[in-house]
């Protein structure tokens, strides 16, 4: 059944306008295209749209009367940002909780346990499917398609830190952490540095020249 | 030149060609959804796949570059199997609802489900639904049947410039909409449902009308501005249901503006359908032999040049000629087609059309406008204009207009200034697009009527024609001068002499107790409240408007869908319009009530036949007698400058109300809607 991407009534508000944080990072940003082609940038504004709505109402989310400022920006026509806003997942064209919680349950993230991370989510935060927002507005649940970290499956997207290598309890604890308006450091749950084997080095253990410092 | 072979078949077409076009100049008929030949190619409907030797799968025809000795197959096993497969992807979600569908029965999708559809579905899911979207009074939507063909996104971005619409959000969830629920803002916004392969995009007005081999169509020509766009009235009965744009790529392409497609409505509202004399002050219905002998004994006692009579702008010329004959043989020249009061040099026919022609547009390079929004007085012409425009690429057709568009005239236009000083600038060279005009190998002038309606509008068409001489764009190769008219009736009234004898009165001369006896053919677009309260008026036309509501007498005419008529259209093009339905009542064709008239008062015009009447057309005017063809001029002389000098002041536009512009449209229910939506929104909200 189709979505409807608008917003709901009532959500949308009556005027956006960049702040001078957002500027400044605009002025970066049109430097990269010549003039008669700053339509290319109109993916990174939009990004610009969201954060600037996450810092000033908590909500990151991107409102029609925002899309129709990135167009006069970029001297387009409102329909072909409407058009990018809405083919990307990652932007949100309705409102959303604090924090965004976007589970992968792709293949490698599924066999090793996304349905835990879910059900985590969903106890820990009272929402009960994909796609609400929880009663305090804190949290907003998305169910995402592969996010190319499966080496560390399986993972959890909180806004634009991963949190990798979780399972339910320590899904768990982070959303907590979260609550309490604490950022854990983003990366492994578990005891291994970035993709790296667990426990530390697996292979050519022996080679002096190669032992990394701090480590047996 | 490249040669290819098509199923056997050795073709040669232009290098850059598409393999489906390479299959139609084959003569072999690709079926296709998003494929438009006017449009820029997508190939996402996949219906156009074609296998090519050497290739592995097939590939889609439309957006595939043949080279020089490829083959084409279009009717093999592989084709027809992967046609029937992208049929039956199709098919899963479109619904099956063609018995309540307006596009049955000229519908692309169920033609080529006869020829490429399974008889069954393979699929138990859900359809996908999706929600109609609200495109303004003329579009209706049913979105569901969409197949995302996208035509109507590409038009609404290429053809009409007004990017509005857009496919939101992917997948299974795509949907065409504006996003914003808001009537699409173009003047040819009808032609969407045209293009559309499907029945998304149908006929609000039309809803539920009519089944498509009900109607009888007949070709005829639009009177609703002066391109004189071809097309065919669809009708059924005694009534024409729809009128649809008919294939001329010299003057329309394939388009149709709203106007012209959508005031269809008004063509049975506030009609007159028999004739009224007034007695006592008040109209009371009479017979055509009381009506007659009404004007007969009125016209006695007055002199010839105390009689005078205007001819107004949906007029076919043939009414014309015999009004300019019946006021010749009651011995008055005070005659005007002109209710608009524009000045003219009459002298030459090219001093009054649009010399370059409508295909001449895209070989120009440079273009001025002056006193013109194209947008609303001829929308298939600006529609050209554009075309041009983006053919040509960023800055390689500068535009220049003067006198400031109140809308978006869809492509880029530098507002030179608002009057005829800017003019003056021009010529003096002090304006950097004179250099720009004075560089461009065909430069071309487009003078319309915000300029020539003025005191001083032959001033105007003078100093154009200079400027115009003076930039080269008048040569024996090419004729860079051309006038926009906004009437229909205004060239052939022009070519046939509708225009005040010397001495005579104009239009503005007859008002005010200029005449007493004043015939109105037609004519409602001009200040009737000015005729003298004692001229006797008499309205020969077909709809209730200002002039029958002044009228002594009233003689029920017909309208353009109701007789065979002549038109020429602003570029001087004489084209045939035929009947497409018989008149209301009592009404008759307009040149056989003057005919009869004349007869009353015993000066029996020479013609009783329709052929006799254009035989004394062709004498008037040789211009009805030849076909159309584009020529430039060795003869620089311009036209006369009239009496009144060049004076500062703006342009103002001449379109208020495109919505409302003439009789017929303010009779239609459909073109007031648009009017509230469109011009008068603040109105709209109050109510």
């Amino acid at each position: 059944m189709s979505v409807q991407p608008n917003a709901p009534a009532g959500a949308e508000p009556t005027h956006f306008a960049f702040d001078a944080e957002s500027e400044q990072q605009i002025a970066v940003i049109l430097a990269k295209y010549p003039p008669e082609r700053k339509a290319s940038g109109v993916l990174p504004l939009l990004y610009v749209v969201q954060k600037q709505m996450g810092r000033q109402t908590g909500s990151a989310w991107i409102p029609r009367v925002a899309m129709d400022v990135v167009a006069a920006r970029l001297e387009m026509a409102p329909i072909r940002v409407y058009e990018v806003a809405t083919f990307y997942l990652m932007f949100n064209t309705k409102p959303i909780g604090r924090y965004h919680l976007q589970v992968c349950t792709t293949t490698s993230c599924w066999l090793r346990g996304s349905d835990d991370v879910t059900a985590a989510c969903k106890a820990a935060t009272g929402i009960r499917a994909f796609g609400e927002t929880s009663a305090d507005g804190l949290f907003t649940l998305t169910e995402v398609e592969c996010l190319g970290a499966c080496a560390n499956a399986p993972i959890l997207q909180v806004d634009d830190d991963y949190y990798e290598d979780l399972d339910g309890p320590r899904t768990l604890e982070l959303i907590e952490a979260l609550k309490r308006g604490e950022r854990p450091t983003p990366g492994p749950t578990i005891d291994r540095l970035n993709s790296a084997p667990a426990g530390g080095r697996k292979v050519l253990v022996d080679d002096a020249a190669h032992k990394p410092q701090g480590q047996e | 030149m490249v040669k290819v072979t098509v199923d056997g078949i050795p073709v040669e077409v232009p290098a850059g060609s598409s393999a489906l076009q390479a299959c139609e100049a084959a003569g072999k008929e690709i079926p296709r959804f998003c494929y438009h030949e006017r449009l820029s190619v997508a190939g996402n409907c996949r219906m156009c796949l074609v296998e090519v030797s050497g290739g592995r799968k097939p590939v889609a025809s439309c957006g595939f570059p043949i080279g020089d000795g490829m083959q084409i197959f279009t009717d093999t096993e592989v084709v027809r199997r992967a046609r029937r497969a992208v049929m039956e992807f199709l098919l899963i979600n479109h619904p099956l609802d063609c018995p309540i569908c307006d596009q049955g029965g000229e519908c692309d999708l169920q033609d080529q489900a006869f020829g490429y559809g399974a008889d069954q579905s393979r699929y138990r899911e859900n359809k996908r639904a999706v929600t109609d979207k609200y495109l303004g009074p003329l579009v209706k939507t049913v979105m569901t049947r969409c197949i995302q063909c996208t035509r109507c996104i590409r038009f609404s971005t290429e053809i009409a410039g007004v990017p509005e619409l857009g496919g939101i959000s992917r997948g299974e969830n795509l949907e065409i909409t504006n996003y914003v629920e808001k009537a699409l803002t173009s003047e040819l916004s009808g032609n969407l449902i045209d293009i559309c392969p499907v029945g998304a995009l149908t006929s609000q007005p039309y809803a539920f009308t009519a089944r498509s081999w009900e109607l009888k169509r007949t070709d005829s020509i639009d009177v609703c501005d002066a391109v004189g766009t071809n097309i065919v009235m669809h009708a059924r009965g005694a009534a024409v249901l729809r009128i649809v744009p008919r294939i001329n790529d010299e003057v329309n392409e394939e388009w149709l503006s709203d106007k012209g497609r959508f005031v269809v409505d008004g063509f049975r509202r506030r009609r007159l359908d028999r004739p009224w004399v007034r007695v006592d002050g008040k109209l009371q219905p009479a017979s055509w032999q009381d009506a007659f002998a009404t004007i007969a004994t009125r016209l006695k006692s007055v002199p010839g040049e105390r009689i005078g009579a205007i001819a107004g702008d949906m007029c076919d010329a043939e009414s014309m000629m015999a009004l300019k004959d019946l006021m010749e043989t009651l011995g008055s020249g005070n005659i005007d087609c002109r209710q608009d009061g524009a000045k003219y040099d009459t002298s030459r026919r090219d001093f009054y059309t649009f010399n370059s022609g409508i295909t001449g547009i895209e070989d120009a390079d440079a273009l001025l406008i002056v006193g013109s929004i194209p947008r609303q007085e001829a929308p298939v012409l600006n529609a050209r204009i554009r075309k041009r425009f983006l053919a040509a690429g960023r800055g390689g057709f500068p535009i220049a207009m003067i006198g400031a568009p109140n809308a978006d005239p869809t492509y880029a236009a530098e507002v030179l200034g608002a009057g005829p000083d800017t003019l003056v600038e021009l010529a003096d060279g002090r304006l950097p697009f004179a250099d720009v005009l004075k560089n461009a190998k065909r430069p071309m002038i487009i003078v319309g009527h915000g300029a020539l309606t003025r005191p001083d509008g032959q001033a105007i068409a003078k100093a154009c024609w200079d400027l115009a001489a003076q930039v080269g764009a008048i040569a024996p190769d090419w004729h860079g001068f051309n006038v926009l008219h906004t009437a229909a009736s205004r060239v052939a009234g022009l070519d046939l002499g509708l225009v005040p004898a010397p001495k005579g009165h104009d239009v503005a001369g007859m008002l005010d107790g200029g005449v007493d006896v004043l015939w109105l053919l037609g004519a409602d677009e001009f200040a009737t409240d000015r005729i003298g309260p004692k001229t006797f008026v008499i309205y020969q036309g077909h709809h209730g408007d200002a002039g029958a509501a002044r009228a002594d007498v009233i003689l029920p005419g017909t309208l353009y869908a109701e007789k065979p008529g002549t038109y020429t259209n602003t570029e001087g093009r004489v084209q045939e319009a035929f009947r497409a339905i018989m008149p209301p009542g009592d009404a008759r064709e307009d040149w056989r009530i003057l005919r009869a008239f004349s007869e009353v008062v015993g000066r029996k015009l020479p013609y009783d036949t329709i052929e006799a009447l254009r035989q004394r057309m062709m004498r008037a005017s040789p211009a009805f007698g030849a076909a159309w063809a584009r020529c430039g001029t060795s003869d620089t002389a311009g036209p006369q400058a009239g009496m009144v000098a060049m004076s500062g002041g703006p342009f103002h536009p001449v379109i208020a109300d495109y919505y409302l512009t003439h009789a017929v449209c303010r009779a239609s229910p459909t073109m007031e809607t648009c009017s509230g939506i469109y011009v008068h929104p603040a109105n709209q909200a109050a109510e």
